[in-house]
């Protein structure tokens, strides 16, 4: 019963969100850098909570995100570019074929753990950029040309939707499931529970959203190529998840929100800003290692004034 | 002799990847840390190295022993800095440590000085000689004689000296190190010097080698000594040494088949065939897991 109140309170937030940003596009009061940054937000948001579902929900330490979002921004873009079909298909088509990469690399990479998982990780999505770079029919080095179409329209309603099913799955029982791999895989393995299912779903949930992103990321920038999907893209992923606490849903928007700002700002000064999040990782790791919000979710700290953004039921 | 060319760039190549990765696996052996931060201290000490010699007018030994001596104390520095609050912290915390201070100093040293490449000085003659039809350069044979005695040195420091021998003590099970009067710390640090140093060496090797130096180019390199050193068995020392010649001569074939472009693919497929296969590498034994 609180559950579908939380749920609606939720879903008449986003809408007035929604509206009221939609309103100020259409009137032009908010100018093309603005809803540009909103936009960029909102795909942030999406990877941002796309990557907690992996590390801070299952905790398997993935620091190839960005080759996820590689191959949902090229899939996107050969949909709509090559075979001219209209742009929600390509975002479809996009997260389809991210989650079959994340299942063709979870499967073998899923049995390592920690340190090694992270490097497999790291690698595979080297591989995914490495062969993107190779093909010819997608521009190799050079890149393809992509077509402006992320709207704040397609950007919100994704972004709705990553929140809500992640939020599903991570209250559901799969959910649950997922935190007791996160907590103590052996003893979750004792229990019964079938870890190596649970981390590769939980893996190619994420990469699904990863791609989703992807599509609208392509579709943002009218060029792609290989080399914005490096280590770099990867780290800037991670820190979002690591700012805003291993385990917090809230955490990771909060920080993605932030930490968007904070680099459209910093635009011109890409060494500054690389060193402002580098410190900011070191900082926060020595300081606080469980992230600004640990496991907190924003509902903990209102109590009174609910809003349905995090599960509940992990927060304490 | 296309072949025999291919096998002596592959092991001099390879050799800059053994020195990294021993860095590596001496640092994972004794805290189970993956020091994402090595790569750069590689470029940093490449980048000693090119500064003493144009600045400074050093020749090439005098420089590739600042170049170690001060990477070997900037090591130490990190490790007393950033990673020494974190040993009884998780492994991901430490990780990301590590991520976030290899960020640092890449971003600190362009920050610096720019992110504009750099062009090695000559120190040595170009001059090359014919061996079964092959073609060697003075160079390679340097950098495989440079490496060798590297390792021959790190071989000696690790079995014959008090040093070595808590190294290894330490390695082996910290507590009970700690209980035989082992000071810990001091311990770790020298293993962070000792291991900066190769990668500062390697760094200036690589400069004499390649001519070309960048604040990033130590990112790559870095990973591939990483995967070098798994698959040797990461922790073990001659694991390091044969790894990193394996991954060289493998990426050289792989290129001199034609697929140049696909040469960082190759390290990474080697690196997790080896994590499915045998993650406990070439040289390592399997242990069991216990609750």
């Amino acid at each position: 019963m609180k559950k579908s109140k939380q749920f609606w309170l939720f879903i008449i937030a986003a809408v007035l969100v929604y509206t009221v940003v939609q309103i100020f596009i259409a009137n032009g009061m908010m100018n093309q850098f603005y809803s540009n940054t909103l936009i960029f937000i909102a795909i942030n948001i999406i990877l941002a909570v796309s990557l907690h579902l992996v590390i801070g929900i299952t905790g398997q330490f993935s620091i190839g995100h960005a080759g996820f979002l590689a191959v949902g921004a090229y899939m996107s873009a050969i949909v709509t570019m090559k075979l001219d079909l209209p742009f929600i298909v390509g975002i479809i088509v996009g997260g389809i074929v991210a989650a079959l990469a994340g299942l063709i690399v979870g499967i073998p990479s899923l049995r390592l753990k920690g340190d090694y998982l992270a490097i497999a990780t790291l690698g595979f999505a080297e591989i995914i950029r490495i062969v993107f770079l190779n093909i010819d029919y997608v521009g190799g080095a050079a890149g393809m040309q992509v077509s402006h179409l992320t709207t704040w329209t397609y950007a919100f309603v994704c972004l709705v939707i990553t929140i809500i099913v992640i939020v599903n799955f991570t209250n559901s029982r799969h959910g649950i499931a997922s935190i007791s791999v996160r907590e103590n895989e052996i003893a979750s393995d004792a229990m019964g529970i079938n870890t190596t299912y649970y981390k590769v779903a939980a893996f190619a949930i994420g990469s699904f959203f990863a791609g989703v992103a992807g599509a609208l990321y392509s579709h943002n920038f009218y060029i792609i190529q290989p080399s914005q999907f490096g280590f770099l893209k990867s780290f800037d992923i991670l820190i979002f998840v690591v700012l805003g606490g291993l385990g917090s849903l809230s955490g990771a928007v909060l920080s993605a929100i932030l930490l968007t700002v904070v680099s459209t700002y910093l635009q011109g000064y890409p060494e500054t800003r690389m060193i402002i999040y580098s410190l900011v990782l070191i900082l926060v790791m020595l300081y606080r290692p469980k992230g600004l919000m640990g496991t907190m979710e924003i509902t903990d700290y209102f109590k009174l004034w609910r809003t349905p953004k995090g599960g509940d039921q992990h927060g304490k | 002799m296309e072949w025999i060319q291919q096998l002596i760039n592959g092991i001099s190549l390879g050799s800059i990847y053994a020195l990294i990765a021993l860095g590596y696996t001496m640092v994972y052996g004794i805290i189970k840390l993956i020091n994402f931060a090595h790569g750069d201290v590689f470029m940093v000490g490449s980048f000693i190295g090119f500064y003493s010699i144009t600045v400074f007018g050093l020749g090439f030994f005098p420089a590739l022993i600042l170049s170690m001596a001060a990477c070997a104390l900037f090591g130490v520095i990190i490790e007393r800095i950033a990673y020494k609050r974190l040993r009884n912290a998780t492994r991901i915390a430490a990780l990301i440590t590590a991520i976030g201070v290899s960020l640092l100093i890449e971003y600190g040293v362009i920050y610096i000085r720019g992110a504009q490449p750099e062009a090695y000085p000559d120190v040595f003659s170009n001059r090359s000689f014919a061996f079964l039809g092959a073609q060697i350069s003075i160079q390679s044979i340097l950098i495989l004689s440079v490496s060798v005695v590297l390792m021959i040195l790190l071989q000696f420091i690790v079995h014959k000296t008090k040093t070595g021998k808590a190294m290894r003590a330490v390695s082996h099970d910290t507590e009970a190190a700690k209980l035989m009067g082992i000071n810990v710390d001091n311990t770790i640090s020298a293993t962070f010097a000792i291991g900066s140093a190769l990668a500062g060496a390697a760094g200036v090797i690589f400069g004499i080698y390649y001519t070309k130096i960048d604040p990033l180019m130590g990112v790559i390199p870095g990973v591939k000594a990483f995967v070098a050193a798994v698959l040797g068995g990461i922790g073990i020392i001659p694991g390091a040494m044969v790894g990193g010649l394996v991954l060289g001569v493998v990426e050289t074939i792989v290129s001199a088949l034609g697929f140049s472009l696909w040469r960082d693919a190759a390290a990474f497929v080697i690196l997790i065939l080896i994590l499915i296969f045998r993650p406990s590498g070439i040289f390592g034994k399997n242990t069991r897991e216990k609750v």
